[in-house]
């Protein structure tokens, strides 16, 4: 199949149904607590189990983290929210029934950015049907010998529900999509977003709209995909899902009126989708409102209560550091990128320093590797913005060069001394003299005829030869020279000597 | 004096005076439990050595002088639907038989804080299902009046126990009128708060929205007494409400600010009401205007309704709150669950391994009212039922707040029969439900009712009158009761077992 013939025959329809866990320390309905990868039904408690006599209780926490996301995201947030029983029958659901919000969720509407795309596609925004919170059931363990276990540490952790409009029209789009996503519940402290650990978990419904020859246009059947635990594999199953709807399509004929919704499962290892089972009928799950918890009445102090506490989200910041700072598009998005803490920290050495480029480079260059080698997290980074800023200034002001700014930084990373102390420990510091180093230079030169002799001779590239005596005078002063300092001299040192 | 007739009150009093100590009164009652209980079937595998031992260490704390709780020293029987940790808590269930929670409920907590005797676990009707005890997994009870009749449902066991004085005082629970329909059919005083007033945690659900922890007990002043101990806002509870609780004691006895002003209602005297208990009444009526209340004639329009929409938000919750018991996690399980039909064949071990311990696990009533429950709250019926059934319910408030505006108290019959055989009704359910007909509006609305003795019939059994109060104003209802009590002398009657 040629792709970019058939990619001018039909549209990509994806719309997002996103589960997160939220960063509490205990369960949505009790005081258990919510610890990833401990031993099976050692994170439970009574109401967690779902024992008889027990009672949820609402976790304010849950609910205020949720709030946020909904505000942060532009949605509109109920003034009248109530919980609802979700009725179904699985071992891994203790009570057989899951607490969620139906008729009247805590949040509607709002959209999740869609990062532009370097191709010129993406941006705007997705729509955000609603926002919703549930307690995420157990985990079924299919153990050998046909025997399954359950095991029930997750059952009740606090989930939101993130349902989107079939807004995007691009597999990239929906994984920049999540991507920013994670990104700003990041920036929230909403959840930890990690993938792999199920704190972010996305299902895809996706199904194209081909434009026939004749003119018409029809859908293909939707499929919603499952198990997609990597922001790449979501990419890859929508890809994948594409040109399987679009073959199917070609051989079968089939649209979306001819066929049930059907949910497929995305296997990593194989790069394929495979049905998992025909959706025939909708489930009954005979919601009704819990009687067990009181409704939530939010108001307006509230709502300003938590949107206060919002901070600067990733999009704003990045075009704030583009514009504030000056910086390219690319070093905003990397700070950005890193995170709350690290964007913090750049603003504050930024400001400090009034050297935004500098702090930019040293932070992407020295501190993240830093903190990436020694896996710390920047709060545990011995040396605060206040120390680098200081830094910076001095290498500006020329009382260090580059290299003997790295030095230093390394060794107040691993002493936790500020600066100062350390170069005057060290004897770091620049020939600030001129003539002081103009004799240097000269004595240089003086002492290697050489030079001179490859300079005249042209058997060697000047700029080679130059560069060498540029070396030697660094090491005459023990790097304490400053180097375009020690270039200019020696340019005109040698100019004097006819070269 | 005599531990065995007496109220909280005489208890307290014998203790404080010597007269007895806690041990002989719970040894007395201990041995009128071997005495009678066989007959009454009212407690279940009953240990008496935790309660000697709890009655020994209080008369200990009490002869030290040290500092003791309200109800040191007084058995309470506890009904088989709340918590208590270790002990099994069945809800008179096969499906619950082997079920011993890790933890007390937030009453039984409260009551041990108190100081209170736990006394046995009673029976009742399976999970609270029924309004005779006689779907109790552990047979019925019986009512000490007459061991052929029963001692009505659920909390039978409760109101037998009391009524026969195997305990002084008991915990029902009460979700469209099953402390106050037993209470009436064995001429004991059943209080059901306000929902709210008391904390569910560590009551076995059955319909959550409904049930309501309360205290049986001889006269006004047992269940005031009991009421303080267990009232109160729960932070396990989210429908406990945050309400200061008052000294109910002190209340019952204290004059209220003006003339008690009393409520009846022209609906209470529809077809199916007992005479007797029709002229008990308005006896009743007579006796409060004698007592310097007023009273007048008051309409709740919507009372006809409230069975019927009572029948359908009751089984809906209990379709939802039983539906944990599988077999998988707790919960009986089948041992054998190979298909049993054609159609079973197809299904997964595990859809049958659920399929064969639900059906085992459960009696008739129960398993009747989870597919009425099942049926209301589906895709296509809900609106017609449920969510009808809601708008019923929300008019049967509106009725009592209007009515309220006039009223502080409504009085009214509790059960619309004295006590009935023991298997006369339990084939015709219909007949059955409708004995909840005076009781069930005020678990809709989640006001507080009591029942108390208002005479005899003239063979001889109890009847018992309903008092129902606003929201919260039990103070009002327990005083309205207690003038009530003072002018009579009902609740003085036993009945004989020798």
């Amino acid at each position: 199949m040629d792709a970019t013939a058939t990619s001018m025959d039909y549209d990509i329809i994806i719309g997002l149904e996103i589960h997160v866990q939220l960063q509490t320390e205990s369960k949505m309905f009790s005081g258990c607590g919510t610890e990833f990868g401990l031993p099976p039904n050692t994170q439970t408690d009574p109401v967690s189990l779902g024992l008889p006599g027990t009672l949820p209780v609402m976790n304010g926490k849950a609910f205020n983290l949720a709030l946020k996301t909904a505000l942060a995201f532009g949605a509109e947030v109920a003034r009248f929210t109530k919980w609802d029983r979700k009725n179904y029958y699985y071992p891994d659901l203790p009570k057989n029934y899951q607490i969620s919000q139906y008729d009247l969720p805590f949040s509607t509407g709002g959209g999740l950015p869609i990062p532009a795309r370097k191709d010129g596609g993406g941006g705007g925004d997705v729509r955000l049907t609603r926002i919703h919170l549930e307690e995420d059931t157990g985990k079924m363990i299919h153990a050998a010998g046909g025997m399954s276990e359950v095991d029930l540490n997750r059952a009740g952790v606090p989930l939101l529900e993130i349902v989107t409009e079939p807004d995007l029209r691009d597999p990239a789009d929906a994984r920049g999509c999540l991507e920013e996503l994670r990104l700003t519940l990041r920036y929230l402290g909403v959840s930890d977003c990690e993938m792999q650990e199920g704190s972010l978990r996305c299902d895809a419904n996706v199904n194209l709209h081909i434009r026939t020859a004749d003119g018409r246009t029809v859908a293909t059947p939707i499929v919603e995909i499952k198990n997609m635990n990597s922001f790449s594999a979501v990419e890859k199953a929508l890809h994948y899902e594409v040109e399987r709807q679009f073959k199917d399509w070609e051989e079968t004929g089939l649209t979306i009126e001819d066929a049930p919704k059907q949910t497929r499962g995305w296997s990593d290892a194989a790069g394929e989708t495979k049905v998992q089972r025909e959706k025939e009928t909708a489930a009954d799950y005979r919601y009704f409102p819990e009687p067990d918890l009181v409704p939530v009445e939010v108001d307006d102090a509230w709502i300003a209560r938590l949107r206060a506490e919002i901070g600067e989200l990733p999009m704003a910041r990045r075009s704030r550091f583009e514009s504030e700072y000056g910086l390219s598009a690319y070093d905003a998005n990397v700070l950005v990128e890193q995170g709350q803490d690290v964007a913090d920290y750049f603003d504050a050495v930024a400001r400090e320093a009034g050297e935004a480029k500098l702090a930019s480079n040293w932070i992407q260059q020295d501190v993240l590797r830093e903190i990436k080698e020694k896996k710390l997290a920047l709060a545990d980074f011995p040396v605060g913005p206040e120390a680098l800023s200081d830094l910076i200034k001095r290498v500006k002001r020329k009382e260090l060069n580059t290299n003997q700014g790295r030095e230093v930084l390394s060794r107040m990373i691993d002493t936790g001394k500020p600066a100062d102390a350390i170069i005057a420990e060290g004897g770091y510091g620049l020939i600030g003299d001129k003539d002081e180093l103009a004799a240097v230079v000269a004595s240089t030169i003086e002492a290697n005829p050489k030079a001179l002799e490859d300079l005249a001779g042209g058997k060697k590239k000047p700029e080679a030869v130059k560069g060498w005596l540029r070396g030697q005078v660094m090491k005459q002063t023990q790097g304490k020279a400053d180097p375009a300092l020690v270039v200019e001299l020696l340019e005109a040192r040698l100019a004097e000597l006819g070269h | 004096m005599d531990p065995l007739g007496a109220t909280i009150s005489g208890l307290l009093d014998g203790y404080s005076s010597g007269s007895f100590s806690s041990e002989e009164a719970v040894r007395g009652f201990v041995d009128r439990v071997v005495a009678y209980n066989a007959r009454l079937n009212a407690l279940l595998d009953f240990d008496p050595e935790p309660a000697l031992e709890q009655a020994r260490a209080i008369d200990a704390r009490r002869r030290s002088g040290e500092p003791l709780g309200p109800l040191a020293g007084v058995p309470i029987a506890i009904k088989d639907n709340i918590c208590r940790r270790g002990e099994p808590t069945t809800c008179c269930s096969r499906m619950l038989s082997n079920y011993r929670p890790p933890f007390d409920a937030a009453v039984i907590g409260k009551l041990r804080e108190a100081d209170a005797i736990l006394l046995g676990r009673l029976n009742m009707d399976e999970f609270a299902m029924g309004s005779s005890n006689e779907t109790s997994a552990y047979g019925p009870a019986r009512n000490p009046w007459d061991t052929d009749r029963s001692p009505g449902g659920s909390s039978g066991g409760a109101a037998s126990a009391v009524a026969a004085s195997l305990a002084p005082t008991a915990l029902g629970s009460d979700t469209g009128g099953s402390i106050r329909q037993p209470a009436a059919l064995t001429g004991t005083v059943g209080l059901k708060p306000t929902y709210g007033r008391v904390s569910r945690y560590g009551l076995v659900a059955f319909a959550s929205s409904l049930d309501q922890i309360g205290p049986f007990g001889r006269e006004v002043a047992d269940v005031a007494r009991v009421l303080s101990v267990i009232a109160g806002q729960d932070p396990r509870d989210a429908t406990s409400v945050d309400l200061p609780v008052p000294d109910y004691l002190t209340a019952i006895e204290s004059k209220g600010e003006r003339p008690l002003r009393v409520g009846i209602a022209r609906e209470f005297f529809g077809e199916g009401l007992d005479p007797e208990i029709e002229s008990a009444v308005r006896e009743a009526s007579r006796i409060f205007e004698s007592e310097g209340a007023t009273v007048s004639k008051i309409s709740l329009p919507n009372t006809t309704q409230a069975i019927p929409a009572y029948y359908i938000v009751a089984p809906a919750e209990a379709s939802s709150n039983l539906a944990r018991y599988d077999g998988t996690i707790f919960g009986h399980r089948a041992e054998d669950f190979g298909p049993k039909s054609e159609v079973e064949k197809d299904l997964p071990a595990l859809i049958r391994m659920m399929m064969a311990s639900r059906a085992e696990g459960f009696g008739p009533e129960v398993t009747r009212r989870i597919m009425l429950g099942t049926f209301v709250l589906s895709a296509g019926y809900a609106d017609q039922y449920y969510v009808r059934a809601l708008k019923v319910r929300r008019l049967i408030r509106d009725d009592y707040d209007r009515a309220f505006r006039d009223v502080d108290v409504i009085l009214g019959p509790t059960s619309p029969v004295p006590a009935f055989k023991v298997g006369e009704k339990i084939s015709d359910p219909l007949a059955m439900y409708l004995l909840d007909v005076y009781t069930g509006p005020a678990n809709l609305a989640g006001i507080p009712g009591i029942s108390l003795p208002g005479g005899l019939t003239k063979s001889g059994l109890p009847i018992g009158i309903q008092l129902q109060a606003p929201a919260f104003a039990e103070e009002t209802l327990l005083r309205a009761a207690r003038t009530f009590e003072r002018a009579t002398d009902w609740n003085t009657k036993r009945p004989t077992l020798d």
